[in-house]
């Protein structure tokens, strides 16, 4: 079976993030950036699901020069091999367009289970899955917290807002894990030595047979028009409880905002 | 004045408030036109008039609530392409941005997702959506295909605009590529007689203090008829449903009030709960971040402040 886990780079969110004054696209180069800790449990799935039969993990990326970090880390923790989709013309893509991207280089590895995170920790939109299945008419059985692959058969349960669902669907699909899922390994010291004899090949859209005009940020469907930084908040009250006086501040406190 | 669809968000017929603030929002920008998916339109159309629905399609087809999203997008689709909208609206949970995703791509149309604002502007809808765990503001449009929109909880405040609209019944086709995710079971939530999370003015949620007692967090939810929430490393923990995680990786809520009980205030929690209105918290560590973003904060064991606040929260409601 041939696994493919989409990985996306993205800005550290426990450091600076920003958006580049110039085009109000999200600044992915000149921030630290890593593999989306929520694809961390994308690729513990795939390596579960290929550590229980026969199976190769390919990583596929698409983004700037230092989304190859997203493939390295991905490939430490044990994938067999990395796709890494490069071009100038990408940036400024959107989720449309970026889900076509994915559905060619899908398409041309020949992809049997495609896995994704639950969503990206930057644009956080959550839809690429259901676009790329979508685009490639495949099934999707979309945030699973428990995943099981039987055969041709995957099965998840899903924890949804009003009810706990069983979904199941057959191979070839798309599946997405929530955080729920599993718990992603760290690299040991031989997947790190490993990772650095593992193929990894880099693409462009003429690979794809996909023109410049077909994505980016002028062919994007969405416009940012404007970022505002959201202003920091003021400091509040802050009172140390000593025999009940926080709890009666706190009531006080609710009382004169009218919460009561 | 242009058509503007509404997907309506119900549970048998039972409509959600968030279904009130798409058509409230959908008046803004032309006439709202509801699309109503599986049994029980009848007990639908009332609240479905009382928010301004100049029409609702009633799609019954059995199939719609059988599969996955993907038939859903498929008649959605269907009935765009019959009453050509300007824009279309959708609840922005997990479901609505799955169809919304689905649709972007079928109508090759932009998609915007999270809106927590929406208003009419030359050349049509403009966007507000929060980003980076709130920490910016980013206004938006579609530039091109039929505008999309997914919308947060919260984002309007529902307008009633009395309307008598009739029912049309609309025969969708469903492909056999939509059929393909099958729903094996589905085990319904208990309710718990609390709001709901994302739609409730007020949340208590607890954290790693509460050590896995939730008691005094529920305690308190309840003297203030707020719904409770939980941090993610409670969640993990396996001290509360999944459900009811609030931040990056569950829920994203904005309530008047937000109450943190024994949470630090983690980035991946801040992500969920910053763009509250008024935010108190409670924990022993003087130091923990979550006190950077609070209107008021307790220095204290919530296992003390709580019952203490709950019992004179009870004595003066009563």
């Amino acid at each position: 079976m041939k696994i493919v886990v989409c990985a996306k780079f993205v800005p550290d969110a426990t450091a600076d993030r920003r958006f580049r004054s110039e085009d109000n696209t999200v600044d992915r180069a000149g921030v630290d950036g890593l593999l989306s800790e929520l694809d961390e449990y994308a690729v513990e799935t795939a390596l579960t699901v290929k550590e229980a039969g026969d199976a190769e993990v390919t990583v596929l990326t698409v983004g700037p020069e230092q989304a190859a970090d997203a493939v390295k880390k991905s490939l430490q923790m044990g994938a067999d091999a990395g796709v890494h989709v490069l071009d100038d013309a990408i940036h400024g893509s959107d989720a449309v367009a970026t889900s076509l991207i994915l559905s060619k280089a899908l398409g041309k590895l020949e992809a049997d289970l495609v896995v994704f995170g639950m969503g990206s920790t930057d644009g956080g939109m959550g839809v690429v899955p259901a676009m790329v299945s979508e685009r490639l008419g495949l099934p999707a059985v979309t945030l699973g917290s428990e995943v099981t692959v039987d055969g041709q058969t995957v099965r998840i349960r899903r924890d949804g807002d009003t009810a706990s669902e069983t979904i199941e669907g057959t191979l070839p699909l798309v599946l997405s894990v929530s955080d729920q899922a599993n718990e992603p390994r760290y690299p040991s010291f031989k997947g790190i030595m490993a990772a650095k004899k593992k193929p990894v090949e880099t693409w462009s859209l003429a690979d794809l047979e996909l023109t410049p005009e077909q994505v980016g940020g002028s062919s994007a469907w969405t416009e940012v028009v404007e970022v505002t930084a959201r202003p920091a908040r003021t400091a509040g009250t802050i009172v140390t409880d000593e025999d009940g006086s926080g709890a009666a501040g706190l009531v006080e406190f609710l009382s004169t905002n009218k919460f009561l | 004045m242009s058509n503007v669809l509404v997907l309506v968000d119900h549970t048998a017929g039972a409509v959600r408030k968030t279904t009130a603030e798409l058509l409230t929002i959908a008046r803004r920008l032309g006439e709202p036109v509801a699309v109503f998916v599986g049994e029980g339109v009848s007990d639908a159309l009332p609240a479905l008039g009382q928010y301004g629905a100049t029409k609702v399609i009633a799609l019954s087809n059995p199939e719609l609530s059988q599969f996955l999203v993907a038939p859903k997008a498929e008649a959605l689709a269907q009935v765009a392409a019959k009453i050509e909208p300007s824009a279309i609206l959708i609840s922005s949970n997990a479901e609505g941005k799955e169809i919304a995703a689905r649709l972007a791509v079928k109508l090759d149309s932009g998609l915007i997702t999270d809106a927590v604002d929406v208003v009419a502007a030359d050349g049509g809808a403009v966007t507000t959506q929060s980003v980076f765990a709130g920490n910016f503001t980013v206004q938006a449009k579609v530039t091109h295909g039929t505008p999309i929109i997914t919308v947060k909880p919260n984002a309007a405040t529902p307008e009633a605009a009395e309307t008598s609209p009739e029912v049309e019944e609309f025969d969708v086709t469903i492909s056999d590529v939509a059929k393909t995710a099958r729903i094996v079971e589905s085990k319904p939530r208990e309710a718990t007689g609390r709001p709901e999370l994302t739609e409730a003015a007020i949340i208590v949620s607890g954290g790693r203090g509460t050590g896995g007692d939730f008691g005094p967090i529920e305690a308190f939810a309840d003297s203030l008829g707020a719904a409770v929430g939980a941090s993610r490393a409670a969640v993990d923990s396996g001290w509360y449903p999944h459900a009811y995680q609030v931040g990056q990786t569950g829920k994203t809520v904005s309530p008047q009030l937000y109450v943190a009980a024994g949470i630090s205030g983690a980035i991946q929690h801040r992500a969920g709960m910053q763009t509250s209105k008024t935010i108190v918290a409670v924990n022993k560590d003087p130091e923990a971040p979550i006190f950077e973003l609070v209107d008021f904060g307790v220095v204290g064991d919530l296992h003390k402040v709580l019952p203490t606040a709950t019992e004179e929260v009870t004595k003066r409601k009563s």
